[in-house]
């Protein structure tokens, strides 16, 4: 069985807020759950499936669809970090081919800003049981350090230099100058990126993502229902994921778990790399998008620094635009999750409902990726395939 | 050899399945789990063999050298450290620090051998230092 063609995103939505000191953390749920509903134009009472990460509290999806008074026969609270969400729509989309839902809702809403939190640069761990916390915890992995021993690693085997990583930033940046709402909203300069300062070698403070309150929901329909709408649907066409790990202690930190979930995901929706016109890559640290752009086959494993280089990701200068909301790196980062906002993008592309200023034209394919935890150690690396109904 | 560029450490929390590796470096030997029955070494410690599920695994002693596979200095720390994945001569990696030398003299491939670490109340961790 294959989940093409079996489902549709009809609602997308992201919270304006960046900083979110006057709300809840539920009444961010809420909000995008009603934003996202609103969009589609469907109810709450249409909903019969939910969907939540890590990122929700209490036990798993309970909490919340008692707060939002659901009544839903399937739940799922798959928690693979910020990859989740695009994990979330391929679950739904596989529910709903095997009839067991119809409109399955996807929240996501975090306030680390309002808390404060020192996301990347303050070590901390998911839960002292975990077996891995005793022989590496008392060592300090902040989670920027685990992206940046990636980046010198691959460094070091292929010669990728900060001037190229610093590319992914400067391309994110000429995005964010047009989306009212994004955090940094200042093109930078390659010489900006690489003069910043150095966080946790060899990335600096604008290899990394910014933090920031707020939240972003979806609603994946089946076909009857996506027809019955007035919105512009977009279509699933494929869906792939792979957690990655340590490998019993042989890691290999230059590829993600992408070089798994990649190929899944090409081979259900039919189409390859050549085929996608617009691309939402997770950037939660410049090395995130060049380790993911060579796993999902874009260019050559080692050819990242290159393919990225001199605008090849700036829409309307480069090759394969990504990220066109400013993305992880200079828009939005809610909950320090970024994948729902990965798919909101992808779903406004399609739609042709991006700024115009970084609308791709006929915009007909689109891929959504989620990379989730740490790359350098244990992470989700989600992908979705996205298409217009004729794709 | 000074000590330099250690951060406090924490103490790691022991477990039945554990308590062998933390016995050992108390007295500065460094332990890995090998399968008697598929001959791999591998890391962190199981009970169970991660490469074919076997009960019937071993202590063994490891030689205590490696070579930096990667590292990084968290600059923004209260006291700034070099965070590392060490590949032992036994062919695993493992997390570890780069301690007692100065940053800008860490590299990768560079060979390093263990020191240990006090944490305190806790048993000792396996750091490494230039070789």
């Amino acid at each position: 069985m294959s989940i093409r063609g079996k489902a549709y995103i009809a609602g997308a939505f992201e919270h304006p807020t960046r900083h979110a000191v006057d709300k809840s953390l539920v009444q961010l749920h809420a909000e995008v759950a009603k934003g996202a509903l609103a969009d589609a134009g469907l109810t709450k009472d249409d909903v019969d499936a939910y969907y939540c990460a890590g990122d929700a509290p209490g036990l798993g999806g309970l909490p919340m669809v008692d707060y939002l008074n659901l009544k839903v026969r399937h739940i799922d609270s798959t928690e693979i970090g910020g990859s989740s969400y695009v994990a979330h729509v391929g679950h739904a989309a596989a529910a709903i081919a095997a009839g067991k839902c119809k409109v399955a809702l996807i929240t996501l809403a975090g306030r680390p800003r309002a808390e404060g939190m020192a996301t990347g640069t303050k070590p901390r761990t998911y839960g002292a049981g975990a077996p891995d916390v005793s022989f590496e915890f008392p060592f300090g992995p902040a989670t920027a350090s685990m992206y940046a021993m990636c980046a010198m690693r691959h460094m070091h085997e292929f010669g990728t230099t900060s001037e190229q990583l610093a590319w992914i930033k400067v391309a994110a940046s000429h995005h964010a100058q047009h989306n009212e709402n994004a955090v940094l909203r200042d093109v930078v300069t390659v010489e900006d990126v690489v003069n910043s300062p150095l966080v946790t070698d060899p990335l600096h403070r604008l290899d990394c993502c910014v933090i920031s309150d707020g939240g972003g929901a979806l609603v994946v329909v089946a076909p009857e229902i996506a027809r019955d709408l007035k919105r512009d649907c977009v279509k699933v066409l494929g869906h792939g994921e792979a957690p990655k790990h340590l490998m019993a202690g042989h890691p290999d930190l230059t590829f993600s778990g992408a070089r798994w979930s990649g190929p899944d995901a090409f081979a259900e929706a039919g189409v390859t790399p050549a085929d996608i016109d617009y691309a939402s890559i997770y950037d939660s640290f410049t090395i995130t998008v060049l380790m993911t752009l060579e796993d999902l086959g874009f260019c050559a494993k080692g050819e990242g620094g290159k393919f990225v280089a001199d605008g090849n990701l700036i829409s309307g200068v480069g090759k394969l635009p990504f990220n066109t909301d400013g993305g992880g790196l200079c828009n939005n980062h809610p909950a320090n999750r970024g994948g729902i906002t990965k798919v909101i993008e992808a779903v406004r592309q399609l739609r042709g409902e991006a700024h115009p200023k970084v609308q791709v034209p006929d915009c007909q394919i689109a891929l959504a990726h989620g990379t989730g935890g740490s790359l350098g150690a244990r992470h989700g690396s989600a992908t979705v395939i996205l298409g217009r109904d004729d794709a | 050899m000074t000590e330099m560029n250690r951060k406090d450490y924490p103490a790691p929390e022991i477990n039945p399945e554990t308590e062998t590796f933390w016995n050992a470096t108390a007295e500065g030997k460094l332990l890995l789990k090998r399968c008697k029955a598929c001959d791999k070494v591998y890391y962190y410690p199981r009970a169970i063999c991660p490469h074919c599920l076997s009960d019937d695994t071993e202590w063994v002693a490891a030689s205590g050298r490696g070579r930096i596979y990667s590292y990084t200095v968290l600059r923004k720390a209260p006291v700034p450290y070099a965070l590392a994945y060490v590949t032992l001569e036994e062919g695993v990696t493992m997390m570890t620090n780069i301690v007692d030398c100065a940053f800008d003299d860490i590299a990768l491939d560079k060979p390093v051998s263990v020191v240990f670490g006090d944490t305190g109340e806790g048993p000792a961790l396996p750091l490494f230092t230039l070789a």
